[in-house]
């Protein structure tokens, strides 16, 4: 892993030092939960509470991913986005909508002259099992459209097939299309399993110019887990001890309340410290974690724990 | 950038109620110490007296051996299953009132309140429950029938885990139908005496349970007491050696565990991160005051560089302060005398030449503090290399082949524990043949379970504790 001389940037890593990476990819799944789960005991009580799920709400990726979606849908969700809690003027905005390439036009629009940024999932979301142009199409559309963000699709075929390779030219392809869009490689943590496997994945991503790594799809019932996220965010420091690059991590899919997202940001603060305590570093996909999270802020400043009708519907 | 502190989170001490001073539990009462004698005993985070506790004399020890040799008469003559249902209603009262002696343990011992409330406590219940079910088993599990209690049992428990020190003394002695006068060490007394109230609350027989402080003294007045027919003693190979020539010639039994320098053997193929996080607990766990500690850290020469800068950043994430804030990693070290013997040997290793790094934390102004600390660029040579350390304190050593690394863990006098750290299963197999360790935990550190034999090979002592095995610790074949 160490003397990778030929490592310089993102977009300028040979095939070798990938395969250098991925060698060691060695993770004890007994260690791995043991030391998650002691980050669980940690207490995290008032100002400090109230510091973490402001924090969240920042983070968050407001999520909807359906064949039922409506420039309707998209309307409403951009509204919340932009003013997660009307009653609350100390509530930021989140940090993006995340939709389908073709609704990224109405949702560009419905963000204009906010910080919401757009975030499209393409090459084929969720499952990816189409040709590499037709990903390269769907991706050029979603940016062309205005995307600010594009969230794509490990080639999970390939990569239990054990054709690395073909993962990593995919993800290389995606990136020269997206030039600038920032990038986000999902590795549908549910359907590679092994702790060795999400390992691998996260180094082939990142090694391939993803700006960020994103554990799931959403569309799982195995979604992101708090392990899948501590091996993640292990290979994003092992990826900047080698590059100097500093990348992101998305965690998306059954992350539903606020206690569940104070525990990924204790791990992230504790293991990769302040830097990624940032919207640009560190993201939450999510569709009902945020109003668990302005309930329970909610609760911190009134003592009240409000009815969900109080909320506005996203 | 945000700056995300973590506010203090403290475990309330009102759950408390510790007395001004406390005499000593004999024959089913507190008594005043004939000695007349008390220290006052201290909080090591704050130096906050917490109460005082008894000096025994040799009166004292005369009435708890007394009172523990006709306590025997009613308790080996027990049915074993009775005795199983007292050991059973100790275990449940310890986990009713697990809380109080989490945070009294952490209170005057100085250790983090999550470790007495997710450890300490767990264990010590779990202990009793074990041996409770033993009670009324033990002659079915020998061929050799005819194992007796030993008698009346002295039992001398350090500083590092009080109460569960008392555990593994207390409920083995009691199953097996001896009677005891322990001694609790006297920095770490309190949960003893609350363990003796919860003696009183179960209704154990008088005498079963005799509970004396002291110091030094009364622990070798127990050595020495005439009518004592087996002694158990956990603490350093020097007072080990003392108590093995005081009862030389004399028909006493004798179990000893006693001091250790593990080894820690990080081989290159091991799975990095995980053997940092084990490295980190098998060192720091309890601030290093384990006997079991994985103080020497063994690591290949090839991911050397890289484990030491994974393993500094991770020691640099450890919280180190109040010991009742639930978020504390690190908590006190338990006395000014180990603090001094501390600092002393890690002032020789700098001296000799190791590479010193200490986290950046900022320790609190009372109390008794170490810095978490690892050395690098150390000779096996080196007193830090050798010597029990007994505190936060990690030795680096170089190997570069498996049967190099056999021989460094295995060139000290000790052999209490190691540890082995690979992903291909012959070898840790192949390592563990090799070492010569009462315990050698592979891809793990600092694991228990009352079910598993604890227990040292050459200066670390003899008998075991905890399992089948430890049940034989305490009963003789009867001629």
């Amino acid at each position: 892993m160490q003397n990778n001389s030929t490592v310089k940037n993102s977009n300028n890593i040979s095939w070798e030092s990938v395969l250098e990476l991925i060698y060691d990819s060695r993770v004890d799944s007994v260690g791995l939960k043991e030391r998650v789960s002691s980050l669980a005991t940690r207490s995290i009580k008032k100002d400090s509470k109230l510091q973490a799920l402001k924090m969240v709400v920042s983070m968050c990726d407001l999520t909807t991913l359906e064949g039922e979606d409506t420039e309707g849908k998209i309307s409403q969700m951009a509204a919340k986005a932009i003013n997660p809690d009307p009653s609350d003027k100390e509530i930021n905005s989140v940090a993006a909508v995340c939709v389908y390439p073709s609704l990224v036009e109405t949702a560009k629009e419905k963000v204009i002259n906010s910080s919401v940024k757009v975030a499209a999932v393409s090459s084929y979301f969720p499952s990816g099992q189409v040709p590499m142009d037709s990903k390269i199409l769907d991706t050029q559309y979603a940016i062309d459209a205005g995307a600010d963000e594009i969230d794509i699709v490990i080639n999970r075929k390939a990569f239990l097939e054990g054709d690395y390779r073909k993962v990593f030219d995919e993800i290389v392809a995606l990136k020269e299309v997206c030039k600038n869009v920032h990038l986000k490689t999902i590795l549908e943590v549910g359907d590679l399993k092994t702790y060795e496997n999400i390992r691998k994945a996260s180094l082939i991503s990142l090694a391939a110019g993803s700006d960020f790594i994103k554990t799931s799809t959403g569309k799982l019932s195995i979604g992101s887990s708090r392990e899948a996220c501590y091996v993640m965010l292990k290979a994003v420091l092992d990826y900047k001890s080698l590059t100097g690059i500093s990348a992101g991590i998305k965690v998306a899919g059954g992350i539903r309340d606020s206690k569940d997202a104070i525990r990924y940001l204790v791990m992230i603060n504790e293991e990769m410290g302040d830097e990624w305590l940032s919207p640009d570093l560190f993201r939450f996909g999510a569709s009902s974690l945020l109003d668990d999270v302005l309930k329970q802020i909610k609760k911190l400043k009134t003592g009240a724990y409000q009815a969900g009708y109080y909320f506005p519907r996203g | 950038m945000v700056n995300w502190q973590y506010l203090e989170s403290i475990e309330s001490r009102e759950i408390l109620n510790i007395r001004s001073k406390y005499t000593n539990y004999i024959g089913g009462k507190f008594i005043e110490p004939n000695s007349k004698k008390y220290i006052e005993t201290i909080s090591p985070s704050t130096e906050e007296v917490l109460s005082k506790i008894a000096i025994s004399n040799q009166n004292d020890v005369n009435k708890a051996v007394k009172a523990a040799r006709s306590g025997f008469e009613i308790w080996s003559n027990l049915a074993p299953y009775e005795r199983s249902k007292y050991l059973f209603k100790l275990a449940r009262l310890i986990q009713e009132r697990s809380r109080e002696f989490a945070v009294l343990e952490s209170l005057d011992g100085g250790k983090p309140i999550k470790e007495s409330r997710d450890f300490d406590i767990p264990q010590v219940a779990a202990n009793f429950f074990y041996f409770a079910g033993w009670a009324d088993k033990i002659d079915l599990s020998w061929s050799t029938k005819g194992l007796k209690p030993h008698g009346v049992v002295g039992q001398i428990i350090p500083w590092n885990f009080p109460l569960l020190m008392l555990a593994w003394k207390v409920a083995p002695a009691l199953a097996t139908g001896n009677t005891v006068v322990l001694k609790p060490a006297e920095t770490t007394s309190l949960t003893a005496l609350l363990f003796a109230e919860i003696c009183d609350q179960a209704g154990l027989p008088n005498g079963v349970v005799n509970i004396i402080t002291g110091d030094g003294t009364t622990g070798s007045l127990i050595v020495n007491h005439k009518d004592i027919n087996k002694i158990a003693f956990t603490g350093s190979t020097q007072v080990g050696k003392l108590i093995q020539k005081s009862l030389a010639g004399r028909e006493v039994g004798l179990t000893l565990e006693l001091g250790g320098k593990a080894a820690n053997i990080v081989y290159e193929d091991a799975a990095i991160d995980q053997a940092v996080e084990g490295v980190v607990n098998g060192i720091f766990f309890n601030q290093g005051h384990v006997c079991c500690a994985g103080s020497r850290l063994l690591i290949q020469e090839s991911v050397h560089d890289q484990f030491i800068s994974k393993l500094e950043k991770r020691m640099q994430a450890l919280r180190v302060g109040n010991p009742l804030d639930k978020n504390t990693d690190i908590g006190a070290i338990n006395s000014k005398e180990q603090l001094n013997k501390i600092t002393n040997l890690v002032d020789e290793g700098v001296a000799d030449g190791g590479n010193i790094f200490q986290t950046e934390c900022e320790l609190p102004g009372n109390g008794f503090w170490f810095k978490p600390t690892l050395f690098t660029d150390v000779q096996p040579s080196y007193s830090i290399a050798r010597e029990e350390i007994f505190g936060p304190v990690l030795t680096t050593l170089t190997f570069r082949t498996p049967d190099e690394a056999v021989e460094i863990a295995n060139n000290t006098e000790y052999g209490l524990s190691a540890g082995v750290w690979t992903e291909k299963g012959s070898k840790i197999l192949w390592t563990a043949d090799r070492l010569e360790a009462g315990v050698v935990w592979a891809n793990t550190f600092n694991k228990f379970d009352p079910a598993s034999p604890f227990g040292g090979y050459k200066e670390s002592g003899f008998g075991r504790e905890g399992g089948r095995h430890g049940l034989l610790s305490y009963l003789k074949e009867s001629s």
